[in-house]
């Protein structure tokens, strides 16, 4: 053990001695500043950089939702507080700080591909994968450490050109984060050229990260972490590689196949007599729009499930540890991962159902979609029979993860609806989508996030975070995440559409009306309404935030210290120095057990380490006991 | 702790870890060539009757470069058996042939690219069409001249399969007769696109694989006198790339060529 140590000290600084560099730069294991905390190699160094940006990348997007919502209860009137900011970072099109249907449409469309490639997929997949996973499976790091650091620096570029696309005449790209085609070709601005390149740039960073993952996982297991014997957790995120692994790179030649559209002139996705303005377009022709949307979906399906999964191996760890009892139905739970993963990949055009693809394609479409929903039970079944007969903790991550399984499950229930074609009829494109998928990802995903955030914290910095102000995050976040997202249900159900800058106004009743007899209907003053209470909500939701980012920094100095097990878990990444040295652990472990043994008969504690070897119990009275 | 299993495989899988990885990051690949296969089929199906385009390229040089390819691979296999065999002169032949051919092969593209984009479909004002390779297009100059023929209709253009020995002479057309011209770029119809994707795609593989190859028959050799079997390793890997770039070549070339 020594000997390891000796190997791989702390890091020192160098100028504790007054001697320069020279002397002793070989000796030490110090990388100094810039290779340590910039250009690491260190899978847990890279695992806190994706995870900071990737928080500030949430909050980023967070704010520019909370600016649209702001457009969408009061359109057309300038944004209280930073309507001058806006006016001065985006001159005409914030004029008199009014956030212009342009400038709206860029935002809705940067919120999305922020939130999806730039926030949570980085967070779920990057930065806890690469975190937790090479300390769970007994690894020293990651298979590849310096793909692993190119991955990010991909990642970070990828992110930076998202950004700068903002401050280009034109302003950033306005055809959504789906970014049909035509209609992403056709919009006047470079925008969607820096979105393409920022995407090839994403998912290259994606590849090398998912290429990493696979072969750490299959390669790297310490002796005796048998498949069967891995968390859950490490499960989850071995079938999200693999997802981002096959399902990113038909994307990758959809965007490739834009940027030509763009650039060469070509019509991939440009039909023949497409009218742009009012006049023919001056293309070739030929080309498909339902192309993109396949080569999209392709991506854009298994990717809720990237989004999805991680959170799903998190909030497992989670109950486990705080019900003190084995997850119920690990068995079930890993091949329901692995059934997702096949599935994913061929529910995707239950997206395009209004497209005029052809009723055959979208039957096909349905039954595999309703398939899929059945492994998704059977995963969160396992995690609500695993609370039943638990003597549960509660604290800050268990919260989180507990609201979790509500919360995924409204989101979850929600989506049948839209996955049948007759019914998705009515509800295609209205606030009914975004409700259901925003209760998949925002309390789903996110918490689940949180739930993580909360739960490894400790193993990070050596202190816990603040509990009671980590329930204050909770709860307000679970009030008003509801706040926001359950009116948008009704809103839906009546027919109000997405993508609106002004939310709806123009269809609503009282416009009709005005408009004389030729128009009946339209969305109720009831409907419009409820737009003020969600600009309330998301402000709110927006100011929960706070305790969270203060405590967050605040606990790294300030936090209550505790030991390298604080929650008494049984995985292998508790079973290390805090924080865990270069190279992870003291020495090689051994794993000799399964990854949930909490609470087993005739033992002294109620958890069992994975790395605990044999013991004597009065089941098992030969072995002999060894002293350890 | 090191990392285990960079050079020596492990057990239960057989594999060395840089050996998992390229295996999956080809899975990748073949995604990211299958969505542009799909696009292709797409898009042929979805033409036009008549207006897909045949017979366009030159099987000629197409059949080169096949060929190149080919040797590459059986030089490539040869120079990771000389590392096998701890015979570091053969190495250093065998991938001293890899890089010329390829290279070769880069040539041969840029002589066909060269050979779409100045040739020209110039619609005149009489509903004419010329067809042909550009010889002078001097932008003072009131006139072009194109080495090629008049057609009626573009669907004469179509399909060259059935069209032996077209006749070709000189043209001069004046400016102010041309309604439209264009060169037979990306830009011109869906078949050029999908033809310059792919095989440019293709081609900056093979460019980023020689890259690879050649870092490792130039400065990357030194690894050679550390540790040999990691260096062999580093060859086979990068051998597996390449294998698989002229494997996508060996679906492009009767896609786009033959058919």
């Amino acid at each position: 053990m020594d000997a390891n140590v000796e190997q791989f000290p702390p890091y020192r600084k160098a100028d504790t001695h007054d001697h320069g560099h020279d002397d002793h730069g070989h000796e030490h294991f110090d990388p100094g500043f810039w290779a340590k905390y910039i250009f690491s190699t260190d899978h847990k160094v890279i695992g806190i950089q994706y995870g900071v940006t990737a928080l500030s990348f949430l909050m980023f997007g967070l704010m520019l939702m909370m600016m649209m919502r702001w457009q969408i209860a009061h359109p057309s009137q300038p944004v209280p507080l930073i309507g001058w900011l806006l006016e001065k970072i985006f001159g005409q099109p914030a004029a008199g700080g009014i956030i212009s249907p342009d400038l709206y449409n860029s935002f809705g469309a940067m919120h999305g591909t922020i939130m999806v490639f730039l926030g949570i997929v980085p967070l779920a997949f990057a930065a806890f994968g690469n975190y937790v996973v090479p300390l769970m499976i007994g690894a020293p790091d990651m298979a590849f450490p310096r793909v692993n650091m190119a991955s990010y620096q991909a990642y970070f570029l990828g992110g930076l050109v998202m950004v700068v696309s903002f401050f280009i005449p034109g302003g950033a790209a306005q055809a959504g984060w789906t970014s049909y085609s035509p209609l992403a070709t056709s919009i006047p601005t470079h925008g969607q050229l820096f979105w393409i390149l920022g995407m090839i740039l994403l998912i290259t960073s994606s590849l090398l990260g998912a290429v990493n993952f696979i072969a750490t996982i299959i390669q790297l297991r310490a002796p005796g972490m048998t498949w069967m014997r891995m968390p859950f957790f490490v499960w989850a995120q071995f079938v999200t590689a693999f997802l981002l692994l096959l399902a990113f790179p038909p994307l990758e030649a959809a965007a490739v196949m834009q940027l030509m559209d763009n650039v060469a002139h070509t019509s991939f996705f440009l039909p023949t007599g497409l009218a742009i303005s009012g006049k023919i377009a001056n293309v070739a022709g030929g080309g498909s729009p339902l192309l993109w949307q396949h080569l999209f979906w392709f991506l854009g399906h298994p990717e809720v499930y990237v989004l999805i999964l991680p959170a799903m191996g998190i909030v497992c760890e989670i109950i486990a540890c705080n019900t003190r009892k084995p997850i119920w139905g690990y068995k079930s739970l890993v091949y329901a991962v692995l059934a997702i993963g096949f599935l994913s990949m061929i529910v995707w055009a239950h997206h395009m159902y209004m497209t005029g693809m052809g009723t055959v394609i979208s039957t096909f479409f349905q039954a595999t979609t309703m398939i899929i929903s059945i492994p998704s039970v059977i995963i969160l079944t396992c995690l609500f029979i695993s609370l039943w007969g638990g003597s549960i903790r509660i604290n800050t991550p268990m919260l989180f993860a507990l609201a979790f399984l509500p919360m995924f499950g409204i989101g979850g229930l929600t989506g049948l609806p839209l996955g049948f074609n007759v019914s998705d009829v009515h509800l295609h494109d209205t606030y009914y989508v975004i409700a259901h998928f925003h209760y998949v990802v925002a309390p789903g995903t996110i918490f689940g996030l949180f739930a993580g955030v909360y739960y490894w914290y400790p193993k990070m910095t050596g202190r816990k975070m603040n509990e009671f102000w980590g329930s204050v995050h909770f709860w307000c976040s679970l009030l008003f995440m509801n706040l926001v997202f359950m009116p948008m249900f009704s809103q839906g159900m009546a027919g109000m559409l997405r993508r609106m800058a002004d939310g709806g106004a123009n269809y609503s009743a009282e416009v009709n009306s005005r408009a004389g007899g030729d128009v009946i209907g339209g969305l109720s003053p009831f409907i419009m309404s409820l737009h003020t209470p969600i600009l309330w909500g998301v402000v709110c939701l927006g100011l929960a935030q706070i305790p969270f980012v203060i405590n967050f920094f605040w606990s790294i100095g300030h936090g209550e210290k505790v030991n390298d097990n604080p929650w008494q878990a049984t995985t292998l990444e508790w079973q290390t120095p805090t924080p865990p040295p270069h190279g992870n652990f003291d020495h090689p472990p051994e794993i000799h057990r399964g990854p949930y043994e909490y609470s087993v008969p005739g033992h002294s504690s109620d958890y069992t380490p994975q790395n605990e070897p044999e013991v004597s119990t009065p089941a098992n009275p030969k072995i002999p006991t060894t002293a350890h | 702790m090191e990392i285990p299993y960079t050079v020596e495989a492990r057990p239960d899988t057989g594999l060395y870890n840089a050996k998992v990885g390229i295996w999956l990051f080809l899975a990748s690949e073949v995604m990211l060539f299958g969505g542009l296969f799909s696009a292709f089929v797409l898009l042929r199906v979805g033409a036009e009757p008549g207006t897909w385009p045949h017979g366009w390229q030159n099987v000629t040089l197409g059949t080169i470069n096949t060929v190149v390819l080919a040797l590459s691979a059986i030089t490539t296999l040869m120079a990771w058996v000389a590392c096998k065999v701890r015979e570091f002169g053969k190495f250093k032949f065998f991938h001293a042939c890899t890089l010329l051919l390829a290279l070769t092969f880069l040539c041969v593209k840029m002589v066909e690219y060269h050979e779409h984009l100045n040739h020209y479909e110039i619609k005149l004002k009489d509903g004419q069409i010329a067809d042909g390779d550009m010889v002078e297009n001097n932008k003072d100059a009131d006139h072009v001249v194109i080495k090629g023929r008049y057609v009626k209709s573009e669907m004469e253009l179509y399909d060259l399969r059935a069209q032996k020995d077209i006749p070709e002479s000189e043209i001069t057309i004046p400016r102010a007769q041309i309604d439209d011209m264009q060169s037979y770029g990306p830009w011109h119809n869906n078949y050029l696109a999908l033809y310059f994707t792919l095989t440019g795609l293709h081609a900056l593989h093979i460019l980023g694989g020689s890259i690879v190859i050649g870092y490792l028959w130039g400065p990357g050799r030194k690894l050679w006198k550390k540790d040999p079997e990691r260096f062999t390793n580093r060859v086979e890997v990068s051998g597996l790339f390449w294998h698989f770039v002229d494997l996508v070549w060996i679906f492009l070339f009767p896609v786009l060529y033959l058919t």
